[in-house]
């Protein structure tokens, strides 16, 4: 596959993420920020991938990613999110969550602000009792955080302190926080539990908490359709796919069986949601393609990797509105694709935006896919 | 034992003083632990009770070089792929598959070195030795180059890895006749060796002339050029300072000499060059002996020198895995059981575990060791630290996926210990719910009740109340669950329902027994109801068991029984003989029954 392009970095990658586009523009996505953990020394990294028709100073290949600059952390990166074109705020396994600025004059990163122990355990025998801070989402200005000690802040980009704060929201850890609305969020927890919360009302008990069925198999990630709202995709420990329909019910509406260990995260397409994305410990990367129209197929499924046309296991059938809710096992057609040819170790991140893809292995290197739908 | 091979380096750790104090030490899994004691050098308490230091001894630094690590990375990925490689390809396709992927190292190497260069580390000598010693090690073992393109492919070698050696061959090629040359180089299929040997010494022979003649005799010059072409060994003694290393001085000889050398004979030109060109006055490098030892087909021999001389097992634990892929390694056990590639391996994968970061790519060699590479990972991976869940599961997935339940359960009982004790319920619910650790579940349910008893309120109720399948896990889980919803079911006034519950926990010996005074008392306002809520058969049930719970103790316990107590029994019985009395009536009247 020569649009995947892959560099080797040195540091083992949990998260990437491209910058946000503005609004109005029609250029792919140039620039992508990673965050390495298990390391001493964990840093931050700005990369860029640059139009095709460069070549590097050594003259190597053409549209590897560049390093621009890159700034210590402490702990390792346990989320990531670009709060605006500038600014990144990450979530460190200390329990501290910081605002990175990047500086476009001189290409440097600074650290903005932060906050320390946004979450930590209260341990008499610990001096330090700090708990990982697992899950970062951002509307800008508001950041909601998430933890291992079950709890969910809200802050302000600008001002010192929490605005709010849910102590005990979750007697298990939650993984992963994703906006619903404006005012509302959606966790996930290692109890199998989706949760809505409302922002809005003071009380802190969740609005509305979704199950899985038999076994509560711990959910590490969330992600809401970017059109359908009620449309929630959850990943779960046993690399399974669950698609909820968040107005009806407390179980998911489908099962897919995918990946053979953790499902780090999932991704649903931004511009195009027929598409989704996720990747998992087992080392695979899938494209879960619904789209109905056969010449919309990407022709990159034909490149390497395994193709299968798949049918997802419970009764769907295709409604108009969205194929992800569907439940007639004749007009049912998902086509899914690992994208990654020889997989060894994890995957632990990807993102999407236009044409590009991202994402980081722990075998300590990223992988850019510039033309993903030519 | 058998005897040393090399004199053991004597290492000084810096800042630790002997002389001062005496030294204790513990060995690790890759370091070793040196720790100054109280005593002094002459006998006790003279050290003094002064702080105490710690030293930690890394025999492999060479891990911790940050460069180093898309070397490691690379190569572990090339590594697996050779290990999943079709074994069915045979002959040619086989072969060709494995110069591949020595190719595939050696570019690797270069690509660090490039790294390395860039960033000013002064390991790129190393790496480039490296380099030198593994592509000769692919020519010679690996592709097994015969006579013929044996010596291209030493030319190439020499020629990658010594710049100097273009100046001489431009000028040959430039002097005398191009077209013979041509022929001279053309080895395509067309020829045959004695072919291409014929035409040669017809070239040979043409040279020999030209000196003889006197052709070149103005020009001195010239005539050390023919006297090189015709492999006169002085004559190319004399430019030594144009060739840096014998192995150029060698390869020139055979190019000029012996073009047509065969692989076995490489061993007594070699060993000739070598003395011919340092001609005493110094002695080998490790590098010369390794060097030596490949052309002479001492394949064992390479590794073992190479072991001593390098400081870092990378090099040779995937020059033996590949050399053993080609089937050219003799599987003669060490002593204590494994074979060489299997030995090397191990030793690998270990100093990479000590890594803080490296140790996942050490799952992967470990798991090709077949015979003890599971037990060195049982051992390694339970001594990874793991300081966020996530980490701690991928370790676990890791032991899962080679059914290592021992590691498993001993994973989730740390996880779930550090849960408990940070009052994180469900979290030590979800790591014992992974492990399927009843006792543990058990240990959280009576956190639970013991919470409930002293609150009066369940903590946690989104967890007990969408416990679902893993209810089953323990019966203490279990009964947690249930109780739970009876209470639900009295909070929802369904009090036949819950009547019926609560019943059941006691009878089905589902609730432990010290929980049945709870349970009875819990009773009390269901007693009470205006409606009758328990039947006849249930409250004779109820009276068992007070009865049960009563006669249980002794007659000594009866006596330290407090007032509450006994008031709470009366306060049963009570209740329990007016619900029989309105009950009896109820079921004896036609209308209520």
């Amino acid at each position: 596959m020569e649009e995947v392009c892959a560099k080797f970095v040195s540091q083992k990658i949990s998260k990437t993420r491209w910058r946000p586009l503005p609004a109005a523009a029609l250029q792919p996505p140039e620039l992508f920020a990673t965050g390495s953990w298990d390391n001493e020394d964990n840093r931050i990294s700005i990369w860029s991938v640059g139009d095709l028709g460069n070549v590097g100073l050594n003259g190597e290949y053409q549209g590897e990613p560049q390093l621009l600059c890159d700034i210590r952390h402490d702990g390792d990166v346990m989320d990531m999110q670009f709060l605006d074109q500038e600014r990144i705020v990450v979530a460190s396994s200390t329990g501290t969550v910081t605002v990175f600025r990047h500086h476009q004059n001189n290409q440097t990163l600074s650290a903005n602000h932060q906050w320390e122990k946004a979450h930590y355990h209260v341990d008499q025998n610990t001096s330090c009792g700090g708990a990982a801070c697992t899950g970062v989402i951002c509307n800008n200005p508001e950041i909601v955080t998430v933890g291992e000690d079950g709890r969910i802040n809200l802050f302000r980009a600008d001002q010192k302190n929490a605005v709010r704060t849910i102590d005990n929201a979750d007697s298990s850890t939650l993984h992963a926080v994703t906006f619903l609305r404006t005012t509302e969020i959606l966790t996930v927890n290692s109890i199998g539990q989706l949760k809505i919360w409302d922002l809005r009302q003071q009380k802190n008990e969740p609005s509305h908490i979704f199950s899985l069925t038999g076994d509560r198999v711990p959910l590490h990630c969330v992600d809401r359709h970017p059109s359908q709202q009620h449309i929630v995709a959850t990943g779960g420990q046993d690399g399974m796919l669950s698609v909820w329909d968040i107005r009806h019910g407390t179980m998911p509406v489908s099962l897919l069986n995918a990946h053979e260990a953790e499902m780090w995260e999932v991704h649903f397409h931004p511009s195009n949601p027929d598409h989704l994305f996720t990747c998992s410990e087992d080392g695979s990367l899938w494209h879960w393609d619904t789209s109905t129209d056969v010449s919309e197929k990407p022709s990159f499924l034909h490149q390497g990797g395994r193709s299968a046309t798949c049918f997802s296991h419970n009764i769907i059938n295709q409604s108009v509105v969205s194929a992800w809710l569907s439940n007639d096992p004749t007009k049912d057609r998902m086509e899914i694709t690992n994208l990654i040819p020889n997989q060894t170790l994890s995957v632990n991140s990807l993102d999407i935006l236009g044409p590009c893809l991202v994402y980081g292995t722990d075998a300590e290197a990223i992988y850019v896919n510039r033309q993903l739908f030519a | 034992m058998e005897e040393l091979d090399a004199e053991p380096p004597l290492m000084v750790v810096p800042g630790a003083d002997p002389v001062a104090r005496q030294l204790c030490f513990a060995w690790g899994p890759a370091e070793v632990l040196v720790c100054e004691t109280l005593f002094g050098r002459r006998g006790t308490g003279e050290g003094g009770p002064s702080a105490s230091r710690v030293f930690v001894v890394r025999k492999d630094q060479d891990i911790y070089i940050q460069t180093l690590r898309k070397l490691f990375n690379e190569s572990h990925g090339i590594f697996i792929g050779l290990q999943r490689s079709e074994e069915e390809l045979v002959g040619k396709s086989r072969k060709a598959q494995l110069v591949q992927v020595s190719k595939n190292y050696r570019s690797v190497i270069r690509a660090c070195m490039e790294d390395m260069h860039q960033a000013a580390c002064k390991f790129v000598s190393i790496l480039s030795a490296m380099e030198l010693i593994w592509n000769l090690c692919e020519i010679l073992f690996v592709e097994a180059a015969a006579a013929g393109p044996l010596l291209l492919r030493l030319l190439d070698w020499v020629r990658l890895h010594v710049c100097d050696v273009d100046n001489m061959v431009r000028e040959v090629l430039s002097s005398e006749n191009p077209s013979k040359h041509k022929l001279f180089w053309n080895l395509g299929n067309t020829q045959t060796l004695t072919e291409m040997e014929l035409k040669w010494q017809h070239w040979h022979e043409e040279c020999q002339r030209y000196l003889q003649d006197g052709t070149f005799a103005s020009n001195s010059h010239m005539e050390s050029i023919c006297k090189i072409l015709l492999g006169d060994e002085d004559a190319i003694l004399e430019k030594k300072e144009l060739m840096t290393t014998w192995y150029h001085f060698l390869v020139t000889r055979l190019l000029y000499s012996h073009p047509t050398v065969k692989p076995m004979e490489l061993r007594f030109y070699a060993q000739s060059s070598m003395d011919l060109f340092l001609g005493g006055e110094s002695s080998p490098e490790p590098l010369d002996t390794i060097l030596m030892a490949a052309f002479e087909f001492e394949m064992h021999q390479v590794i073992k020198e190479c072991s001593i001389a390098l400081s870092n097992w990378w090099f040779v634990a995937h020059l033996t895995d590949l050399l053993d892929h080609c089937k050219l390694l003799q599987s003669h056990n060490l002593y204590f059981g494994s074979n060489m590639r299997e030995f090397l391996l191990l030793e690998y994968a270990s100093g990479l575990f000590s890594h803080h970061s490296l140790w996942q790519l050490g799952v992967d060699y470990f798991d090709h060791c077949p015979e003890y590479g599971r037990v060195y990972l049982e051992l390694h991976i339970e001594r990874i630290p793991l300081n966020t869940e996530q980490k701690a599961l991928k370790v676990l997935r890791i032991c899962e996926q080679r059914q290592m339940h021992e590691q498993v359960r001993s994973i989730c009982k740390i996880m779930a210990m550090k849960a408990l004790r940070n009052n994180r319920l469900g979290s030590a619910l979800s790591w014992s719910i992974r492990a399927k650790d009843a006792a543990f579940a058990t240990l959280i349910s009576d956190r639970f009740l013991k919470d409930y008893c002293e609150r009066g309120c369940f903590s946690d109720l989104d967890l007990i109340d969408n416990l679902g399948p893993s209810m089953l896990l323990s019966d203490r889980l279990t009964f947690l669950g249930k109780y739970r919803e009876f209470h639900r079911l009295y909070g929802e006034k369904r009090f036949s329902e819950a009547a019926k519950l609560l019943l059941m926990l006691m009878t089905a010996h589902i609730a432990p027994c010290s929980f049945w005074m709870t349970l009875l008392t819990d009773a009390l306002p269901l007693l009470e109801q205006k409606e009758v809520v328990f039947s006849a058969e249930q409250t004779y049930e109820l009276m068992r068991c007070l009865e049960d719970l009563t006669a249980g103790k002794s007659d000594k316990q009866k006596f330290q029984v407090d007032d509450v107590e006994t008031m709470k029994v009366e306060m049963l019985r009570l209740a329990l003989a007016r619900n029989l009395a309105r009950v009896i009536v109820k079921e004896g009247t036609l209308e209520g029954s």
